[in-house]
């Protein structure tokens, strides 16, 4: 732990128990010039809070969130590091070192992901509740009676009419099959849930909607969250801690408060800087000819 | 997997547009300068073993068709020795009237590669215009054209190639007759596809603005979105040219075909008139079947190719099928 | 100098459903103007008509009713193949806005080409490098030579902008020309249309759903709200002292840096969207709410005053 906190010097490790640890993973992508995408990635997720990921296009977040769950495909190849699964009962698993069967069982139960489009990858032609229905079929020991009671709740969970269960996924607004691909991921109870630009896609107003219900989710439930997004205004308003990729590097992890009060890595600022505060200042963003400083 | 690509290093630009030139966290060049490949090169396949034995066989055909005739002699001119196999003298044996198969087998390739190509750009025409204009078009000239096409697509083919080339009276059913009919029965499955294609083309935004720059529809038409369908065009011409070279054989062993050419499929004609099959003469009809056969699949082969440009997931499966059999094939060594 | 005057634009789009056809009113009797140096922003959600208005501008739909009239100084009517030459459009997705068959060159000469600005290979040529030496893009010579693909998102957004000019185009619809790209670079491409529209005096009209940049991108806004306007006014009045319940519901809902830790904590808003009501509109200019049907003569007559 003292090798983490050198590394790393701020809020490395959460206030909390922690439910997950990262260290020094590295992911390659094997093509011809092999490409390193996470380089020397290590953090903490406590039991309970929210971690959000910032980084833009291409620094490596989402590659990272692939590759904790093992859900990385070739050429992605993880080169070294160790993702270790702290369960609530007390038991450690590592999941670079888990076999096939016992890693997809883990995959939902435990830990669960929230992809950008996922809103589109529901199956246009089966109801919501059927496709829920699979979900705890293929996962838990449960009667039919059960999984529709289970699956009626997770759905009242999200904000959706558990009546929805028999509509298509067509008859759903963005925001309401986001909501279910939430509630699709809550389903098992997972002690962690990756979510990866969940909302980009949505408008503003159903943006918000969702992050609140989210927070209030995690009040209610207390699992973790690791929250991947290019938008780090979003993210300080979320997030518990953020740890900031640059180049497949995390270059800084700090409580949101101490980030937003002051940023230590450049780029981070450069990052802040590039958000015009709604009822702020105006920030590096010019309209009169004169070049802020750079400085 | 969105985070492979070139840029891998974040592509930094500045809060203000000058930072750019002078900040030193510029985006790294994706390319040295001046290396930018031709257009056309994009759209070339890459090279695959398939698609190499494709070229061989088509390359091998196309030599015999085309250089073949010239070094080989008369197929008309008739000799005593009489289905005979197989010798130095006659390399294919010859036919029941003594006509060498292999100056026979040259020129019926050329006829055939004749037909297929004439059938194919016709074909492609036809299928461009109405499949391509249509749908720029949109509106009822859309309607018109695919319900033409439609209509076209419905009636079946083979039986209406018959009818018409019996219509015709034998003397003028000509290579030309043969190709129109072919052409005529065969472009309506492509127009459909290329329809499609603009039409998911059309809808971009890169047509989009340069309608509103003020491009004349042609021009949209043939420098904007044409140049964005030609993996597709390729990929129906070559498929419009099996069609036409295995309808063409088909017609003429049905006695047919055109009267004044000798194709694959008059060979395979006369060899069953001449009951090739009951005397065992193989010589005679193994040859043009085979060339038919290889010919045929030496174009699949390069369409698949092709389908790769049109569709890259199929390269991308295709890469990785190799890297995983790289891997597997790295850990067998460990192991061992 | 160009500028543009709307009045009362509106546009339905027919929608069929088996037997049954109804209309959707996508944009409801909208007026503002584009005048040189200054810019106003649309703001909505998807679905607010505010791409509709684009493309009522460009001449890719036909208003149902209303006017859009272009004119220059003089007061001389723009219009058939010369509108091209004064509006102009960039559009959202960079990736495909760009044709990845041809070169940048290509792209900015075109236009160049097509309005006559340049008459020979060299001069085009030329006129290109200059172009993409006004929008950033250095080394030009080289990046003329590219293709899209080979450019980062940012930069191609750059190609768009200088593609949009090369007519001489003084009026510029930027159909939200950030919102695709990675949020450190957004903030240069702006700026740069700022420069842009010091430099030639553009009008600008810009579509966006984020109040922030429209905020300080922008010297009036208007929210549109399904198809209408439902606030309008000076850019800072209309963010800091929201009237309508959406500009408040949208305010709330934008990130803010200043509000850390905040989601969820914030407590249950008033407004929902169900309560929205969009036919009256809060006008900032005339410090009074206006209802959607006699929106057009309050303006006129506050106009003439």
């Amino acid at each position: 732990m003292t090798a983490l906190t050198d590394r790393v010097p701020h809020a490395a490790v959460p206030a909390r128990r922690p439910v997950l640890t990262v260290t020094d993973l590295t992911v390659v992508y094997d093509v011809e010039e092999p490409v390193t995408a996470v380089k020397d990635a290590s953090l903490q997720l406590g039991r309970g809070e929210i971690l959000g990921l910032a980084g833009e296009s291409g620094c490596g977040k989402t590659t990272l969130a692939y590759a904790i769950n093992r859900l990385h495909q070739p050429p992605a190849r993880i080169a070294s590091g160790s993702v270790v699964f702290h369960d609530r009962d007390g038991g450690d698993v590592d999941l670079l070192g888990l076999d096939d069967e016992p890693l997809r069982r883990f995959r939902w139960s435990q830990l669960s992901m929230v992809f950008q489009g996922a809103m589109n990858s529901l199956n246009p032609v089966r109801t919501i509740g059927a496709q829920l229905d699979d979900t705890l079929r293929a996962h838990a020991r449960m009667s039919r009676a059960q999984r529709r009671e289970r699956s009626a709740e997770v759905l009242t969970r999200v904000g959706v009419d558990p009546g929805r269960l028999r509509s298509y996924p067509h008859e759903l607004s963005g925001g309401m099959r986001q909501r279910v691909m939430i509630a699709m991921a809550m389903l098992l109870e997972p002690q962690i849930m990756i979510m990866d630009e969940p909302t980009t896609a949505l408008d503003v107003v159903v943006q918000r909607e969702i992050l609140r219900e989210i927070v209030r989710l995690r009040d209610e439930l207390d699992f973790a969250v690791v929250f991947i997004t290019h938008d780090l205004p979003l993210l300080l308003e979320i997030s518990d801690r953020i740890a900031v990729m640059l180049a497949g590097e995390i270059v800084e992890l700090e409580t949101a408060a101490q980030l937003h009060r002051s940023p230590a890595h450049p780029y981070t600022r450069r990052l802040l800087g590039s958000f015009p505060s709604l009822s702020g200042e105006r920030g590096a963003f010019i309209r009169d000819g004169v070049d802020p400083e750079e400085s | 997997m969105t985070n492979i690509g070139p840029d891998v290093q974040v592509a930094v630009e500045g809060p203000g547009g000058p930072v750019e030139t002078t900040a030193p966290t510029t985006p790294p060049e994706p390319r040295p300068a001046g290396r930018a490949r031709p257009a056309w090169r994009l759209l070339l396949p890459t090279m695959t073993p398939w698609l190499a034995t494709g070229l061989v066989l088509i390359a091998g055909v196309v030599l015999l068709g085309v250089v073949g005739p010239y070094l080989v002699g008369d197929p008309d001119a008739i000799s005593d020795v009489g289905l005979s196999g197989p010798s130095a003298e006659h390399w294919l044996g010859t036919t029941q009237t003594g006509q060498d198969v292999l100056a026979q087998l040259a020129y019926a390739t050329r006829g055939s590669l004749q037909i297929g190509l004439m059938v194919g750009v016709l074909a492609t025409v036809l299928s461009a215009f109405f499949g391509i204009y249509g749908a720029y078009l949109g509106g009822a000239a859309d309607e018109v054209f695919s319900l033409l096409s439609n209509v076209f697509l419905v009636i079946p083919g083979l039986p209406l190639v018959i009818v018409i080339s019996g219509f015709v009276p034998r003397e003028s059913r000509g290579l030309w007759t043969i190709a129109v009919v072919l052409a005529l029965t065969s472009w309506a499955a492509s127009a459909r596809v290329l329809r499609a294609q603009t039409l998911s083309v059309r809808a971009r935004d890169y047509v989009a603005a340069s309608r509103l720059s003020g491009e004349k529809p042609w021009r949209v038409i043939g420098v904007e979105i044409l140049p964005n369908l030609l993996p597709v065009l390729a990929s129906q011409f070559v498929y419009a040219v099996i069609a036409a070279i295995l309808g063409e054989a088909g017609l003429s062993f049905l006695g047919l075909g055109a009267s004044n050419a000798s194709t694959l499929g008059t060979m395979l004609f006369y060899a069953q008139n001449g009951f090739a099959l009951p005397l065992g003469a193989w010589w005679w009809f193994v040859p043009p079947g085979l060339v038919i056969a290889l010919f045929g699949m030496g174009l699949s082969l390069v369409n698949f190719s092709i389908d790769e440009i049109i569709n890259p997931r199929l390269k991308n499966a295709r890469t990785a099928r190799r890297r995983a059999k790289a891997a597997a094939r790295v850990a067998r060594k460990a192991a061992r | 100098m160009t500028s543009v005057h709307v009045t009362d634009l509106t546009k339905d789009y027919a929608l069929r459903s088996g037997l049954r056809r109804s209309t959707l009113r996508a944009v409801d009797r909208v007026s503002f103007d584009l005048v040189p140096r200054r810019t106003v922003a649309l703001v909505g959600e998807s679905g607010s008509g505010k791409s509709t208005i684009a493309k009522l501008l460009t001449r890719m739909e036909k208003p149902t009713s209303g006017t859009i009239d272009v004119q220059l100084d003089d007061r001389t009517p723009v219009m058939g193949s010369v509108y091209q030459r004064h509006v102009q459009m960039v559009f959202q997705d960079p990736f495909a806005s760009l044709n990845p068959f041809h070169t940048i060159e290509h792209h900015v000469a075109r236009p160049l080409r097509i309005h006559h600005r340049t008459h020979d290979a060299a001069s085009t040529h030329a006129r290109v490098v200059e172009m993409l030496e006004r929008v950033n893009l250095t080394p030009a010579e080289a990046i003329a030579a590219r293709r899209p693909h080979e450019l980062s998102g940012g930069q191609r957004q750059r190609v768009a902008i200088a593609r949009a000019l090369a007519p001489g185009a003084q009026v510029l619809i930027a159909d939200e020309p950030v919102s695709m790209l990675d949020v450190s670079i957004r903030l240069g491409v702006l700026n740069l249309l700022g420069r842009l529209q010091r430099e030639d005096n553009l009008a600008v009209l810009y579509i966006t759903h984020d109040l922030a940049t429209a905020r300080h991108f922008s010297d009036e806004i208007l929210v549109l709200y399904r198809g209408r306007v439902v606030e309008r006014g000076p850019a800072d009045a209309v963010i800091l002292d929201p009237h309508h319940d959406y500009t408040k519901l949208l305010a709330l809902a934008a990130p803010d840096p200043d509000r850390v830790g905040s989601v969820g904590r914030e407590g249950d808003t008033a407004v929902t969207r169900e309560a929205i009501d969009n036919s009256v509109c809060y006008d900032h200019d005339l410090g009074a709410w206006v209802s959607i049907d006699e929106a057009p003569a309050a303006r006129r007559e506050a106009a003439r005053a």
